[in-house]
């Protein structure tokens, strides 16, 4: 087993919303994220896809401040993030996948509470929440403790929490997971507006399908290291983003095998 | 497939352990404090050998039936059930009826109350080791009697499963537990009263017990060793009725359950009802203290230490009316304001993973101590003055209170000052969010042990002048001295919360990330 090796790769580009040099993350035994660096454009739709364990949620982690890289470094918009957390974190918003909610808080009290540990101001908060609380379709249920929510509306407030401080960068660990078709259409129409008026969303996600349809651009990451990266036409190449995506990443089995799956 | 199932438990007990060193630790303290009392209750059993087989035959029975009990009620008040082998998760799995029961049944025997539970009622042999007869029913009772503890669980818990499943019923069972197992000194005190008022009455009471599901099998011995063959017989097919009756009850409550999984359903609600986040100062800090203050009153880990503090005056005051002597009182301020403060030590580890949100929106080290120990004062500070100056206003003892209110205000404070920085750099074993408060934690006990501890040493010594003042005062009855500890057990006390809220809020600030993944160990 090798150590990472920081990548001596040049200084960030000015227009990166996003730059990420290096990371790298070790836990235990088991390297999680090895040396990835990547440069997500500003005002872009940023995809990034790679196989269950490929280091997604790592990496986004410590691109966003949650996770300490071993190696390597984050800047957003020519902030670093772990030597100016703070400034770096008005920024950005934040949705990771896999941590708990402050649960036992009613919907709108958990938006009202992002809001308000970020400093903003009272009547700027109460305003911005209630018109969330109508994009994700939850303001019936604003009362209701985020306890007793689905898993859907509880991915929808987490989204609209990591929103209310009008970040210019969007990081969503797995959005749509769990997320009803019509709830996940008005959260797209959402991002994609976002983007139009010059913010940058990444989004992590192993559904191929709406990575291609959904994103300008694309990294494919496995093993923890990064596989391409680049537009989404440049990366398919002629192809399904799905195909490629397998074609890179490799590890399909073929469907030899299993035959006594046939005879029941 | 029985073996299987036994298997599966005991692999999955394995791997539990082999997580982290500190588990075995953690397990073997309560592997520990577990034996003493399967030590204890062994050698009462064995010294019951000797006595009167009419005593011998109370004890036994009335044991036995508390113990059927137990394992019937504490299941359901305490949702603290082991679900490792819960029936839900074998659904996909096409297992036959009788082999899941069996498997099922005896897997709850694995594990410190059901082992206990055994040996217990294994002792019982010996009790009745006077001929082999009685010894042979003694063993036959036990095991009718074990079996009958851990099927009655299973179907208490099974058919409570989709009742225990809405949250709303844990938040309340587990609050509401709180209340006896903290009176426990006085009922106990009560019951002893009772019983040493009636010893007469027990006797019958074990023998209308004997005919009972409860009873019965732990009578077969006595009644063998009396002669009694009729009555055994008699009492033998009640045991074994009883048994087969709960196993057809948990047959078909499991069928059932297998086809109807729990379902949580809640009705809609608007929102507009901002509580205390519209209520308090729209600034991190304060935020931060209303969510605290939220939880304090919605989260059953928290609201459950709530309950205790008004009952400490009665169990307190009720300790005083039996011995007549009410001096111990007057540890009920400073003791409230030592469980208050230090209660929110363990606060990151309660938020477990949601602390992301703090970490994600970058909110200063600061505002976040401030506002979880301004929270807990919110309540504890009118809490001691009122038990202080109760105190006084019930002993007479006007002159004691500057030193008392010195003392518990120094504890308040420094407390929650050293709360602050313990929790912003280490994180114990509590239950995770969701879970009642009486769950087995997930994670490093002794890591636990050792911070509480530690925590608690390093209190003790920052409370010593306070606690230096109120010896003195009581050694020279100089009423200076009192007045000297309300200065500076409010000075030094705040100073300390300062230095407290500001040193934890630097560390927070530097290693918040890295307290994030520590509590995301435990998910």
């Amino acid at each position: 087993m090798s150590a990472p090796i920081p990548d001596p790769a040049p200084q960030p580009g000015p227009v990166a919303a996003l730059s990420i040099r290096g990371l790298a993350k070790r836990f235990g035994e088991k390297i999680a994220v090895d040396g990835i660096s990547l440069d997500v454009p500003a005002g872009s739709f940023f995809g990034i896809v790679g196989p269950n364990g490929a280091g997604k949620t790592t990496t986004l982690s410590m691109a966003t401040g949650l996770l300490r890289p071993d190696f390597g470094t984050a800047v957003v918009h020519g902030v670093d993030v772990w030597t100016r957390p703070l400034e770096a974190k008005k920024l950005m918003g934040i949705l990771p996948d896999g941590v708990r909610l402050f649960d036992r808080l009613t919907g709108e009290q958990l938006i009202t509470y992002a809001g308000l540990l970020r400093g903003m101001q009272k009547d700027v908060v109460a305003s911005r929440v209630g018109e969330l609380l109508a994009a994700m379709d939850l303001s019936q249920d604003a009362g209701t403790l985020v306890v007793d929510y689905s898993a859907g509306m509880t991915k929808k407030i987490a989204l609209a929490s990591a929103l209310i401080h009008a970040p210019r960068l969007l990081v969503l660990d797995e959005p749509f997971e769990a997320v009803d078709p019509v709830s996940a259409a008005n959260i797209r129409s959402i991002l994609d507006r976002y983007v139009a008026s010059g913010g940058t969303v990444i989004v992590s996600s192993h559904v191929m399908d709406l990575v291609q349809r959904m994103c300008d651009h694309v990294a494919v990451v496995a093993g923890g290291r990064l596989l391409a990266a680049g537009t989404v036409d440049e990366v398919r190449g002629g192809a399904s983003l799905e195909d490629r995506f397998v074609q890179l990443v490799g590890g399909r089995s073929h469907t030899e095998g299993l035959e006594w799956l046939r005879t029941f | 497939m029985v073996a299987h199932l036994l298997r599966l438990k005991l692999t999955l007990l394995r791997n539990s352990l082999r997580r982290s060193p500190w588990q075995l630790v953690g397990m073997a303290f309560a592997g520990l404090y577990a034996l003493g009392i399967i030590a204890t209750l062994v050698v009462a059993l064995v010294l019951l050998r000797t006595a009167d087989p009419e005593l011998a035959q109370t004890a036994v029975v009335l044991g036995g039936s508390a113990a059927v009990l137990g394992w019937g009620i504490i299941p359901v008040v305490a949702s603290a059930t082991d679900m490792t082998l819960d029936p839900a998760r074998f659904t996909t799995f096409a297992i036959p009826m009788k082999q899941m029961l069996a498997g099922l049944a005896l897997g709850g025997l694995i594990g410190i109350p059901g082992l206990a539970t055994a040996l217990v009622a294994l002792s019982t042999v010996v009790t009745w080791f006077r001929g082999v007869l009685p010894a042979l029913a003694a063993l036959l009772g036990a095991a009718l009697g074990v079996l009958t503890c851990v099927v009655l669980a299973k179907v208490v818990t099974t058919a409570t499963a989709s009742l225990a499943a809405s949250r709303r019923f844990k938040d309340v069972s587990a609050i509401a537990f709180m209340v006896p197992l903290v009176l426990m000194g006085p009922i106990v005190a009560g019951v002893g009263q009772g019983i040493s008022a009636s010893t007469g009455f027990l006797p019958d009471f074990a023998r209308t017990l004997s005919w009972t599901p409860l009873g019965a099998p732990w009578s077969l011995a006595g009644d063998v060793h009396a002669g009694q063959f009729g009555p055994a017989a008699l009492k033998l097919l009640v045991s074994v009725a009883a048994l087969a009756a709960l196993a057809w009850c948990w047959k078909l409550l499991l069928e059932r359950a297998l086809v109807t999984p729990p379902s949580a359903g809640s009705g809609k609600r608007k929102g507009g009802k901002l509580g205390l986040l519209g209520l308090l100062p729209a600034v991190p800090a304060g935020a931060v203290m209303a969510r605290s203050l939220t939880y304090w009153f919605r989260d059953p880990r928290y609201s459950g230490s709530l309950v205790v503090i008004p009952l400490l005056p009665v169990v307190l005051g009720f300790q005083g009316a039996q011995t007549g002597d009410f001096s111990s009182l007057a540890v009920l301020a400073p003791l409230s304001a030592f469980i208050l403060a230090w209660s929110i030590s363990a606060d990151v580890s309660y938020d477990n993973t949601a602390f992301a949100l703090h970490v994600a929106t970058g909110v200063r080290g600061v505002a976040d101590r401030l506002g979880r120990a301004l929270a807990c004062l919110a309540f504890a500070l009118p809490v001691v003055l009122v038990f202080a100056v109760g105190h006084s206003a019930f002993t007479g003892g006007w002159s004691g209170l500057p030193g008392q209110l010195g003392l518990s205000l120094g504890i308040l404070f420094t407390g929650l000052g050293l709360a602050s920085v313990v929790s912003a750099r280490y994180t114990v074993a509590v239950p995770l969010p969701g879970d009642s408060p009486f769950k087995k934690p997930p994670g490093n006990v002794g890591q636990t042990l050792a911070v509480q501890f530690g925590g608690m040493l390093v209190l003790l010594v920052l409370v010593l002048p306070e606690a230096a003042l109120l010896i003195a005062q009581l050694v020279t009855g100089n009423s200076v001295f009192g007045w000297i500890n309300l200065a500076v057990g409010t000075v030094l006390g705040l100073v300390l919360f300062v230095v407290g809220v500001r040193l934890g809020g630097k560390w927070l600030d530097a290693r918040g990330p890295e307290l994030l993944a520590q509590v995301a160990v435990n998910r």
